[in-house]
């Protein structure tokens, strides 16, 4: 075999640190290999151009290239060797920029551990063997799990680019958060007026299934053949049958009900529909509160429903949905402001979240867009927002910034001065953060224009005084103690994981942080894709977002929908397990193994039993090939050779060291 | 007699998509780590036969540790949950052949974690500077050409055990000598 290996310097990134020239010098000396050499940047054009004139030139079999991760080059690399005619998996990459330059600052140290690193390569490369991609047909359909903002604008840039699409939301109507807001920043538009045409056309697409109070329950197979189980949960309402009238919302006798898109500043009723603008617009039962669920009562809505829709024994319902790729939009939820102790937040009827706020802001709120004090109706005259509450904030486990909190906070500071004119504005902040286009204009105007007063300092403490709220905080600028009586206090309740998004990660086979955002594949090349190809991301799943990020991420990640489901046939990769004919006994332990269903018996013309490997389903673990208890199952580009190749190359040269 | 100057020997073995990507994020974020960890890319903690870790402790390693992804949370739904029954099982298996446990662990990382990947190479670098230079051990190692005999592949040379390479139907099961049946063995790893 003739194999040639190349050394990145990565600029100064690995040379730093690492003796680039000395690992090619050491790298000549390993078995097989004829060519080594050191390049400033081996994925650059003229690296690349290197590697393929070498292949061609010196005739090489294979090429090791010792750079950086394999997550971050393996395919740019692949490609290269592939121009120059040779098998693309006839390649090693040896990381020594993550792995070694990155790590320490022993030059001494990092030089031998990167020799090893592709003396490992080497030995592993010399047992690769050619593979050849197999071709497989994709349905072309995608799901969207998630209705906010993100989720629509995905699913109709997916429909409209020829996709049909399932839309899962868990909650009865589509919309997400920003169906709750009042007006957004910096244009102060109206929000549900911008968002519900798109909800609409949501609702109309004849390329758009929409499942609304449903979630998904299980994810199999793998990019172009998903399969999905979505359970629908009961409505206890037909909703083929069900028009929106709201005959029965009048009627429905259990009134204490909390109303959940009102964020609980009100009440509303056992049978809802939650917004005049709501997608899909049909009557739902909540049956932990209906007197008919909890006490076997009642049934008025029976009675009184005009389109005989209501039913009692509606079950839920679990459809199965194929797909060739899946956006996750599943969005955000708040911090609980109760965690935040200090503020009284729960405790004083008067201090209320932003979202709180909003909802009273809003025309078609409670409140009917007047701003009142929870606590006896009256129109507040001083009103204080406290930021950063549950963001930057390591006491609570929520160091990030939330991102939107800052622009919110003015775009309310604003609103409530247009509300009351004699009104006073107070914003406790620690830093202002409005980086988006327009932002930092906005909050100037809320400072000069509407004239809102800006305190750099957290608040100490929130106490009341008579029917008033005292809110005692620093000045950090003055370097002096503030005191002021507030009749309203709204704390600027910073952005959360959506609660089950960990579970949800878990389905989709995707990596969440610790604080259960999504990871995307690379934080700044591939950000709306995932480690498991055919699973996107777009909206505040993966970070805390305002809606034109949302909405920018939720094209992007319709746009590599489109761009992968625009191939009728996808290629499959072919480091998957091969049997061993010979070798296998047909004990079956692989077949019970596989968690993909991807290898099954063979009954030969003797009537014995050997394993056959479904190749388009299988997804290279190689849980089988450690099973298999004569070794006949081998997972290609990863066998017990290869593995093993690089085991003893580290431990014969340990050992040689030590003897010598 | 623990030596804090010199290097020590330490493989491991990393699953493609969590923890291969949670030392990479550590890279990435430049937290300083002791350099002896050789990294073997794995596609998931599933792929690890035990036998490599035995393998590698056997013959000059003086430290394994496997990572993988947080147990429900595999790339291959449950690749990680046969890792951790048959890796707990070797970790118990390991004194039977005179290996001190502690020269093994396995861990899960998930690619978010770099500052956990960091940490437990630190903790498991320092365990095996504490535990010293694993001792030779002529004696495993013949049980391990034994056992490696019993898998029906070459056991003439101790670093030449290359199944697929040796395209040999499986040999005689010895059975006699043996400390342990590689079928029994078998059988506990992967039963239910």
């Amino acid at each position: 075999m003739r194999i040639g290996v190349m050394v990145c310097h990565c600029g100064n990134n690995i040379a730093a640190t690492v003796d680039c020239e000395a690992v090619a010098l050491a790298a000549r000396e390993f078995p097989d290999v004829v060519f080594s050499t050191d390049h400033m940047y081996a994925c650059s054009d003229p690296g690349q151009g290197t590697i393929e004139k070498t292949i061609r030139e010196l005739k090489l079999d294979g090429v090791v290239v010792a750079s950086c991760s394999p997550r971050m080059h393996e395919v740019t690399f692949r490609r290269a060797v592939e121009r120059a005619g040779l098998n693309r998996y006839m390649f090693e990459m040896a990381n020594i920029r993550e792995h070694v330059a990155w790590i320490s600052l022993d030059r001494k140290r990092n030089t031998e551990k990167a020799i090893d690193l592709v003396r490992m390569a080497v030995e592993k490369l010399r047992y690769d063997r050619p593979l050849t991609a197999k071709s497989f047909e994709v349905q072309k359909r995608v799901l969207i799990i998630g209705a906010g903002v993100a989720g629509i604008q995905a699913a109709l840039d997916c429909a409209e680019g020829g996709l049909d699409v399932i839309l899962v939301e868990r909650r009865q109507s589509i919309g997400g958060v920003m169906s709750k807001l009042d007006k957004t920043f910096p244009t102060v538009d109206c929000s549900v007026c911008v968002l519900g045409p798109k909800m609409v056309d949501v609702g109309q697409h004849p390329r758009i299934t929409l499942h609304a109070l449903s979630e998904v329950e299980e994810l199999s197979g793998y990019v172009g053949n998903f399969e999905v189980k979505i359970r629908k949960k009961s409505p206890f309402v037909d909703w083929t049958k069900c028009t929106g009238c709201g005959a029965c919302l009048e009627k429905c006798p259990s009134r204490k009900v909390r109303d959940s898109h009102n964020e609980g500043i009100c009440t509303t009723t056992a049978i809802t529909i939650p917004f005049p603008q709501a997608i899909p617009k049909r009557a739902a039962i909540d049956p932990t509160v209906c007197l008919r669920f909890t006490k076997g009562k009642c049934g008025v809505c029976q009675k009184i429903c005009p389109a005989d829709a209501i039913d009692y024994d509606m079950a839920d319902e679990v459809i199965t949905e194929k797909v060739g790729a899946v956006i996750a939009a599943t969005g955000l939820d708040l911090f609980d402001h109760k965690k935040c102790g200090e503020y009284g937040g729960g405790r004083y009827p008067d201090v209320i979240t932003s979202l709180q706020y909003e909802r009273m802001l809003s025309a078609s709120g409670p409140t009917a867009g007047h701003i009142k004090r929870p606590s006896n109706g009256e129109e507040p005259k001083t009103v204080v927002f406290i930021a950063c509450v549950g963001s930057r904030d390591r006491s609570v486990d929520r160091p990030y910034c939330s991102n939107f909190c800052c622009m919110y906070t003015a775009k309310q500071a604003i609103l409530t001065r247009d509300h009351i004119p004699d009104s006073r504005a107070y914003v406790f902040y620690m830093d202002i953060r409005a980086t988006g286009k327009g932002y930092e204009e906005f909050v100037r105007r809320a400072q000069e224009e509407y004239d809102v007063q800006y305190i750099r300092g957290r608040v100490a403490q929130v106490y009341p005084d008579g029917n008033q709220l005292v809110v005692r905080g620093a000045d950090t600028l003055l370097g002096s103690q503030v005191e002021i009586k507030a009749d309203l206090v709204v704390l600027a309740v910073g952005a959360e994981s959506a609660h089950g998004a960990p579970e949800l990660a878990e389905k989709l086979r995707i990596s969440y942080d610790a604080y259960g955002f999504f990871l995307e594949s690379h934080p700044k090349l591939r950000p709306v894709e995932t480690n498991t190809v055919g699973v996107f991301l777009a909206g505040a799943c993966q970070a805390p977002k305002d809606i034109p990020a949302s909405v920018a991420q939720a094209s992007a990640a319709a746009g590599k929908v489109l761009a992968l489901l625009s191939k009728d046939k996808l290629e499959s990769d072919p480091q998957i397990a091969q049997v061993q004919t010979i070798r296998c006994i047909g004990c079956g332990k692989c077949e019970r193994t596989c968690p993909f269903g991807a290898i099954r018996m063979r009954e030969l013309r003797d009537g014995s039993k050997r394993a056959e490997v479904v190749e388009t389903v299988c997804q290279g673990c190689g849980i089988c090939s450690v099973t298999c208890p004569v070794r006949a199952i081998q997972l290609a580009h990863f066998t017990d050779s290869q593995l093993l190749a690089e085991v003893n190359a580290l431990c014969r040269t340990w050992t040689e060291t030590t003897e010598s | 007699m623990p030596d804090m100057d010199r290097d020590y020997r330490i493989i491991g073995f990393l699953c493609n998509w969590c923890s291969y990507g949670g030392a990479d994020a550590a890279g990435v974020a430049r937290f300083s780590q002791p350099t002896e960890l050789r990294i073997i890319r794995v596609p998931c903690s599933g792929r690890v036969d035990p036998m490599f870790v035995a393998k590698a402790l056997l013959s000059g390693a003086d430290g394994v540790l496997v990572s993988g992804c947080h147990p429900r949370d595999c790339h291959y739904t449950e690749g990680n949950l046969y890792a951790r029954r048959r890796l707990e099982l070797l970790r118990r298996f390991l004194p039977i052949i005179g290996v001190d446990e502690g020269r093994f662990e396995y861990v899960w990382v998930s690619a978010s974690e770099g500052s956990r990947w960091r940490d437990m190479v630190t903790k498991f670098t320092e365990k095996i500077h504490a535990l010293g230079p694993m001792p030779r051990m002529a004696e495993a190692a013949r049980t391990l050409c034994t056992l490696e005999g019993m898998l029906g592949v070459s056991s003439a040379q101790p670093d030449m055990w290359h199944a697929d390479a040796a395209g040999k139907p499986p040999a005689q099961r010895p059975g006699q000598n043996a400390l342990l049946s590689m079928d029994d063995y078998k059988e506990v790893m992967d039963g239910e």
